[in-house]
């Protein structure tokens, strides 16, 4: 059994978030940490590989510095690691992104890709699923617990009232929730050995049956008028009323003032 | 000469950070006040494998260096001195003399399990009368037929009642040496579980609460002739050189300690306030964090160097006594001078720094105090 685990670089929410002037993400600039569904993700995977033996890559589009979160996706235990990077690739969409990904997976073989739900700096839970259009397989998306019953996946998948229990055969992907798993830490000895390890690298020429007009910035329908971090507001106005009854006058003076109400 | 950490030790820092905050650091404070071992912390220990760290893979460890193993016990220490000791004990005071000095069979037999994880280690030297004086040891190991017979007791032994494997130093007969008959010394493994090995009182300590210290008792206790460890006579060579593995682990605990305590004063200090304003904003506590800072990280060079040396030079006794005495000097200063910076607040225990202040005591005092330290390295100076 062979498992494709798609994971992302994507800014620490701890670091601050830099922009391009364009409005993309500065992602050299900022700390990077694996995107948390796409670890739960991984965590599957890897359970899959301790049960049955299967077979884990992970496969990332991204700046070169996002070889750390393959390498550190090693250090868990993943056995091979692909890294797309190539200049015309920078500032795509969820569409451009699905695009190089599906015309990576292409060169590769799988019985399963997972992907994580969606990406805390996107949030837009777009591209598993459009790796799946791409590619022509079936996708389950919100994966909460995943079993394997021999060439076919029972996921239950989260919804917000409910949950639903879906079979597919595979070749087919799944979308992980965090609350799939607890991930579970890097070994100090698998450390070593993912520094040792060879990831493969491809760039725009290594990608198969795509178009250029799909990919990079250039190919991504999605334009980004504006981008701002968050502003910090001011202290605000401090008022110590006397009485309570005061203090409701006063605010209800206020937000009749601002037409509010 | 380069003081960056490669990409794979940033990475192992981080992966060790992560385990600390996660799993030590809540149960830090419990674990003082209950002198309770962290089993659960110790199992994820073991799991994870960072029981074996510096002990190469075929003998079921990791496979890393001395520095990545001094960063693990860095920063558990940082969280949770007691955890940092446990790894400490386990990883250079039982696993390396094994892997130094035992035969295939005793590797193949005890460190891989040890390095595992699968058994936790400790080592006997200290005893009531032989401290500092490592040869004034009292137990006696005499060989009869294929077996030795162990008979005496060793004291303070860190990991005490929840080790598996035991590595005891005792005297074996008698030698000349330059004109002088010495004492003869061995060391040996001992298993958990051999009849005549038993346990006196756990002791009730200032600090690191909740590492197992206990007496090891041996009564005509029997163990195979082949748990010699190296050879007859080599036990006060053996158990110095261990030492100075040991004294690497240590100043990494009181490093950790040194940085824990700093990052909690630092922490507070923007946050208190007096007289209209956060402490930070004055100046005594800005120099005293200055001053802090700046020995936190000559502690952290010098323990960095001291486990270099370890994987590249013969002998590092010097480095290492030099990082033990220096880190655990800072680890007092520093946490002493936190509480301080804590105001009343600091001699609660609700407070991290108060357990910080009574865990960094240790540092000066266990595998050879401050001034055994000082005369390493004086007389290397001297020679």
């Amino acid at each position: 059994m062979k498992v494709v685990v798609c994971i992302k670089q994507v800014p620490d929410t701890k670091g601050g978030v830099k922009f391009n002037p364009d409005g993309t993400l500065d992602r050299g600039a900022m700390l990077a940490i694996m995107n948390p569904d796409d670890k739960a993700g991984l965590e599957a995977a890897l359970r899959l590989k301790d049960q049955y033996g299967a077979e884990v890559t992970v496969l990332t589009m991204g700046l070169p510095k996002a070889e750390d979160v393959l390498r550190e996706a090693m250090a868990m235990g993943a056995d091979k690691a692909v890294l797309v990077t190539d200049r015309v690739l920078g500032g795509a969409d969820t569409w451009a992104t699905s695009t190089t990904l599906s015309g990576a997976l292409r060169n590769m073989d799988y019985d399963l890709i997972i992907t994580g739900r969606q990406a805390i700096d996107g949030d837009t839970a777009q591209v598993g699923p459009q790796i799946a259009e791409h590619l022509g397989i079936p996708v389950i998306s919100y994966a909460e617990e995943l079993k394997v019953d021999g060439n076919k996946v029972i996921v239950k998948r989260q919804y917000e009232d409910r949950y639903h229990m879906i079979e597919a055969k595979m070749p087919c992907l799944i979308t992980a929730l965090a609350e799939l798993n607890d991930p579970r830490y890097m070994t100090p000895g698998g450390i070593f050995d993912a520094y040792d390890a060879e990831i493969t690298v491809w760039g725009r020429n290594d990608l198969k049956d795509i178009d250029d007009s799909n990919l990079g910035l250039n190919g991504s329908p999605t334009k980004i008028a504006k981008a701002s971090d968050k502003v910090r507001k001011g202290a605000g106005e401090k008022v110590v009323p006397d009485s309570p009854d005061e203090g409701v006058s006063y605010i209800m003076d206020k937000l009749l003032t601002k037409h509010i109400i | 000469m380069d003081f960056a950490l490669t990409k794979k030790h940033e990475m192992a820092r981080a992966l060790f950070k992560e385990f600390a905050e996660t799993e030590a650091a809540p149960l830090a404070q419990e674990v003082d006040e209950t002198e309770k071992f962290p089993s659960e912390t110790v199992a994820k220990l073991e799991k994870y494998g960072f029981m074996g760290i510096p002990i190469p893979k075929e003998y079921g460890g990791q496979g890393c260096d001395t520095l990545t193993y001094a960063m693990c016990v860095e920063e558990l220490s940082k969280v949770c001195a007691t955890t940092g000791v446990i790894v400490s004990a386990h990883t250079s005071l039982c696993c390396d003399p094994i892997l130094t000095y035992g035969t295939e069979e005793q590797k193949q037999k005890y460190l891989i399990p040890l390095a595992k994880g699968d058994k936790l280690g400790a080592f006997g030297l200290t005893e009531p009368g032989a401290g500092t004086d490592a040869q004034g040891q009292q137990t006696k190991a005499v060989l009869v037929g294929d077996e030795w017979v162990l008979n005496g007791s060793k004291c303070f032994i860190t990991n005490g009642k929840e080790a598996d494997i035991y590595i005891v130093i005792a005297v074996t007969g008698k030698v000349e040496k330059r004109g002088r008959v010495q004492k003869e010394i061995s060391a040996f493994i001992v298993e958990k579980g051999t009849p005549g090995f038993t346990f006196g009182v756990k002791e009730k300590k200032m600090g690191i609460r909740g590492s197992s210290t206990y007496e090891l008792i041996f009564t005509d206790c029997h163990i195979p002739k082949e748990n010699l460890l190296g050879q007859k006579g080599k036990g006060f060579g053996i158990a110095m050189h261990t030492l100075d593995g040991g004294r690497i682990g240590i100043a990494s605990q009181a490093l950790g300690i040194a940085e824990g305590a700093l990052e909690k004063t630092v922490a507070y200090v923007k946050e208190r306030k007096q007289f209209g304003r956060s402490i930070a904003k004055f100046q005594n506590t800005q120099f005293q964090l200055a001053d802090m800072a700046t020995k936190v990280e000559a502690a952290k060079m010098l323990v960095y160097k001291a486990a270099v040396a370890k994987n590249t030079q013969k002998s590092y006794s010097v480095e290492a006594a030099q990082a033990k005495l220096f880190a655990a000097e800072v680890a007092m200063e520093v946490t002493t001078k936190c509480v301080q910076l804590h105001g009343g607040y600091g001699y609660i225990r609700e407070y991290d720094v108060e357990r910080m202040m009574r865990d960094a005591k240790i540092t000066e005092i266990y595998e050879g105090t401050s001034e055994v330290q000082r005369m390493v390295i004086s007389g290397n100076v001297l020679k």
